[in-house]
């Protein structure tokens, strides 16, 4: 089976107030081609799951989004995303606020089929008393209250990995592929953009394959996007733009979400964008950074 | 030999008292977030405890820790991947103590890193997020950082958005006692606090060289415990400020607190 299809197949397949989960974590490993074919389409009332950075804030400032369900959303080195905090402060979009294992417990339980999973994470906090969808439970077992966290069921996953064939295995070797196998397995249909396409048996090797973290039934649709995470970092093969960033977020107090997507994103091509942003070369060789 | 220093700044002294609070931890994940706090637990696992495992903030967990600023020649010392699924296993063991630095604690000890003012469909201002915040309250052992000692941090009331769990009987869970939760220290410019008052009320452990009961009294937004002698924060030793130097080459330390203050301001 063929499974690879361009970035507007896939947003083709999405549709008006779907759930879906974004992969990476804050300005790492973020499926930044797919979010800014997003952008360009008409697609509205999105119900984003996501450990969030540049991904939430431009949907959020694009009006794409009904509600968040979040833990967080950050640019790391630049510690509040600026788009969704101006979101949230102007009353713009729901939330559903959540502990960042209360996420992961959530696409675990969607990803098992099961309703809820309990946990004791968010007792005691506002977790429990802003989000009247998450309730609290006795225990069969014990005299305790548990947290039962519901399933975060996604309509959709978008992903970027480092390495996948077109059949769908796919590769992550950035040292940490967070969460991104509990967002395949808790969604639907799971979209990944790759780096690169490599033919099946360059997973023959053990090394290789012990760096694919879902099964490639899991696996929807393949797109192949050298550079596809810019500005975000995929480790590996680059770091994030922190100039980028900082424009970005100076684009806030200045300009505008509009004035950002009119230079970068508005009617422009994937590869527009990437000469708008340096060229496909300079996004290789961004520096990793240091923490 | 332990020689105390003449010349040392309020945070070379505030990571001295946060490091002291790992040294009977055991083999536990130490966390800081922040600077100040990451230098401590760096400083503790050097010293005071060196059976203390440590990330590198990324997702590996480290033999030795990495110093602040590093060469692009430096090999970090990887002992163990830990990416962030796997930090979860270990926050939910409740092997780990964490010194983290919220923007408002209550009497309760309960925190926010979320949002302030206004409501919450439509904050003030918006921060961080909860984060993990949640877990590591009700999961293990959590001190505090505190680099400027007000009632804006101290609040009167109930922080604006309950981030962590804390002694609040009104809020305290089906089953659960205060002992099920464990809240360490307070460390902030003015005084070292731990939970150790009546039901466990916010006590003060030490003054800070040249700083007042009264003043630490001014700057809380609510009653704490005192005892009838508060000891003042011990100095650093010559070789913990060798080590810290180590650890933060470049003086990160000196850009953390408001105009970098002497460790004694009497």
């Amino acid at each position: 089976m063929n499974k690879q299809m361009s970035l507007q197949d896939v947003v083709g397949q999405l549709r008006d107030g779907m759930t879906i989960g974004i992969g990476g974590w804050g300005p790492r490993r973020k499926p930044m081609a797919l979010i800014r074919e997003i952008l360009k389409s008409d697609l509205k009332d999105l119900t984003i799951v996501a450990y969030g950075g540049a991904d939430v804030g431009m949907l959020c400032a694009a009006g794409k989004v009904k509600k968040v369900v979040f833990a967080f959303v950050s640019l790391d080195f630049i510690p509040l995303e600026p788009y969704f905090r101006q979101a949230r402060q102007n009353g713009d979009i729901e939330v559903m606020e959540i502990d960042e294992g209360m996420m992961l417990l959530g696409l675990r339980a969607a990803a098992w089929d099961c309703p809820f999973i309990p946990t004791k994470v968010g007792l005691g906090t506002d977790v429990i008393k802003y989000n009247a969808d998450i309730k609290v439970i006795d225990s069969p077992y014990d005299d305790k209250e548990w947290v039962a966290m519901p399933a975060l069921k996604l309509d959709a996953a978008l992903i970027h990995a480092n390495r996948a064939d077109t059949r769908g295995v796919c590769q992550i070797t950035s040292p940490d592929h967070h969460m991104d196998d509990w967002f395949a397995r808790a969604a639907e249909k799971t979209f990944v953009t790759t780096e690169e396409i490599v033919d099946t048996e360059f997973f023959a090797d053990e090394a290789e394959a012990r760096m694919v973290f879902w099964e490639r039934s899991q696996t929807t649709g393949v797109v192949h996007v050298p550079g596809g995470a810019h500005p975000t970092s995929c480790a590996p093969n680059y770091g994030f733009d922190v100039p980028h960033f900082q424009e970005y977020n100076a684009s806030a107090k200045d300009g505008g979400f509009a004035a950002y997507a009119d230079k970068f994103i508005t009617g422009k091509s994937e590869d527009e964008y990437q000469q708008a942003v340096g060229g496909l070369d300079a996004i290789q060789k961004l520096p990793k950074p240091v923490y | 030999m332990a020689t105390p220093a003449k010349d040392y700044t309020l945070a070379e002294l505030i990571i001295c008292a946060n490091a002291a609070a790992y040294e009977n931890d055991g083999e536990v994940l130490i966390t800081g977030i922040g600077v100040l706090p990451r230098i401590a637990a760096s400083l503790a696992m050097k010293t005071c405890n060196t059976d203390i495992m440590m990330t590198d903030s990324e997702c590996w967990l480290l033999s030795e820790p990495n110093p602040l600023t590093r060469g692009k020649d430096y090999k970090q010392m990887n002992e163990t991947w830990m990416g962030f699924s796997r930090i979860f296993d270990n926050v939910w063991s409740g092997r780990r103590h964490l010194t983290g630095g919220p923007t408002q604690i209550d009497r309760f000890g309960q925190t926010n890193i979320s949002a302030l003012g206004g409501t919450y469909e439509r904050p003030k201002v918006q921060m961080l997020g909860t984060r993990g915040f949640p877990g590591n309250s009700i999961s293990h052992a959590n001190s505090y950082f505190v680099p400027s000692h007000t009632t804006r941090v101290f609040v009167e009331g109930e922080v604006d958005v309950v981030c962590t769990i804390g002694y609040n009987p009104e809020r305290m869970p089906k089953g659960y006692t205060n002992d099920d939760i464990d809240l360490r220290m307070i460390f902030t410019d003015l005084c070292v606090m731990d939970f150790g008052g009546p039901n466990n009320q916010i006590r003060l452990v030490s003054l800070h060289p040249g700083i007042s009961v009264e003043q630490v009294v001014e700057n809380t937004g609510f009653e704490i415990c005192i005892p009838d002698n508060v000891p003042t924060t011990p100095a650093p030793t010559e070789e913990q400020l060798a080590i810290i130097r180590e650890i933060d080459p470049k003086d990160l330390r000196s850009k953390q607190l408001k105009d970098n203050p002497p460790g004694d301001r009497s």
